[in-house]
């Protein structure tokens, strides 16, 4: 049922909101350093499979196993202090703290884990190079551009030296050259890492940076390599 | 004068797709036209050996040379068609000889642009080129038929989008991995194929609607 090797693996997932299904058993899984594309129509599911996986919401039916644990037997808290450890997260715009400056936003999971602020300021900065956002570092996120701000929200997924990093439309509200931009630097940094990606999304030219798509539709995930 | 299309010659496929098994089920015609990166149709050789021409003359050998490395990255010139091209340009008043060589070798021609040349090159150059349908009638042609003969279309539509997808994740390492140049022209395929994947989706959404229509 969980497939040989994989670092994060959901079996029949189900999930209704009132009457509509969100999601009918989806399955899917991802290996680590792996960068997976889920695909598929607006409202079949995608980020609701995200969500689940991620341990953000609960499914109603169905296991999902992360690093040989089974997220429904873990405690709220325990879900939550995997997040913080082991995940990453970038969405499609508003992530930032807009209190913060950038480097302060970059650093946030890295104190949350229990860094001290010289330390994780130093390690975001670095991160904020790589991701070639460094001027941003005093900035505000209001006072980016949204290239800018999607690349400290990657350089924010990345600095607390994630497992897993869940990305929901990363690239939607950038321009093709920002997105592509985005990409490249989201995927190069997870491959040299060792961190898988989930990566939603309905553009192709973005999935075409995974190594793998899996295609949702009507709630059902369908990995056609893997289809028999 | 115009030369005929000349047909996709394997390698110009197997060159776009280095390093992967499984070869495309995209069509030959669909491939080549659009997905192998050789920038220069065989019709337009003789106007790009022109543009060539116009920084000052040069051998037969030498225009070879630049051709190849400005546009031939996987399919260069021949020597043949070289000559032929030349000797059609020089027939219509397009080129002229502008010296010629024989030190111990074979005769080597310098060829030199004339006016009329420059003016055909300008020409070619600000003619839009016909906006070509892509995607062949073939898929349409495939997914009909599924529909008539009850097979599933939307399995057909789906591999072919996981085609595609391959197709433009190699483009997308090719393009990760080279210059500038050939970013531009990846670019350029993955932008045609992505339209493609967009005309699949779409018309995997309205194929209730579509069969109604053919096999009510
Ligand atoms: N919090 C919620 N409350 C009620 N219904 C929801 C909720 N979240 C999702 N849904 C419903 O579940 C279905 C799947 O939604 P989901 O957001 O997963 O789709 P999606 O594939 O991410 O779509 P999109 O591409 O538009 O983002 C939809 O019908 C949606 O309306
Ligand atoms: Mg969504």
């Amino acid at each position: 049922m969980i497939p040989e090797g994989s670092l994060l693996a959901a079996h029949d997932l189900r999930k209704t909101y009132g009457a509509t299904p969100a999601l009918d058993g989806a399955s899917f899984s991802v290996h680590p350093g792996e960068v997976v594309a889920v695909m598929g129509p607006s409202g079949s599911g995608k980020s609701t499979l995200l969500h689940c996986l991620a341990g953000i919401i609960t499914p109603d039916s169905g296991t999902i196993t992360y690093a040989g644990r089974e997220l429904s037997a873990m405690s709220d808290a325990e879900r939550s202090a995997l997040r913080r450890s082991d995940f990453g997260f970038v969405f499609q715009f508003g992530q930032l703290v807009p209190e913060l400056t950038c480097v302060e936003n970059v650093a946030l999971p890295l104190r949350l884990n229990g860094v001290k602020r010289k330390a994780a300021e130093r390690t975001a900065r670095e991160w904020m190079e790589r991701l070639e956002v460094e001027d941003t570092a005093g900035k505000r996120p209001g006072e980016v551009s949204g290239g800018q701000g999607q690349r400290v929200a990657v350089a924010r997924a990345l600095a607390a030296s994630p497992k897993v990093i869940f990305a929901d439309e990363p690239t939607g509200a950038l321009d093709s050259l920002n997105g592509e931009r985005v990409m490249e630097l989201l995927t190069e940094a997870a491959r040299s890492s060792n961190v898988a990606v989930v990566l939603v999304t309905h553009e192709a030219r973005v999935a075409a940076y995974s190594d793998r798509d899996v295609t949702v539709r009507d709630g059902r995930a369908r990995d056609l390599e893997h289809a028999v | 004068m115009p030369e005929a299309p000349r047909r996709p010659t394997p390698q110009a496929r197997g060159a776009l797709e280095t390093g992967t098994a499984g070869q495309g089920h995209l069509s030959d015609v669909y491939t080549c036209r659009v997905y192998t990166p050789c920038t220069v149709l065989p019709m337009s050789i003789g106007h790009t050996l022109l543009g060539l021409l116009e920084s000052g003359p040069r051998h037969g050998y030498d225009l070879k040379r630049t051709f190849d490395e400005k546009f031939g990255q996987d399919r260069p010139l021949h020597y043949g068609q070289v000559y032929s091209t030349m000797s059609r340009l020089l027939k219509n008043g397009l080129v002229e000889v502008d010296g010629v060589e024989s030190e111990g070798g074979p005769e080597r021609k310098r060829y030199a642009i004339t006016d009329a040349g420059i003016t055909d090159v300008s020409r070619w150059l600000m003619q839009p080129e016909k906006p070509e349908p892509y995607l062949q009638s073939t898929l349409y042609t495939k997914v009909v038929l599924a529909l008539l003969t009850d097979r599933s279309a939307s399995d057909l539509l789906d591999s072919q989008r996981s085609e595609h997808l391959r197709m433009m994740r190699i483009l997308t390492d090719r393009k990760r991995k080279g210059d500038l140049a050939d970013q531009l022209i990846c670019d350029h395929a993955l932008f045609h194929l992505e339209a493609d994947l967009r005309w699949l989706e779409l018309t995997a959404a309205r194929l209730g609607q579509l069969a109604k229509v053919v096999a009510p």
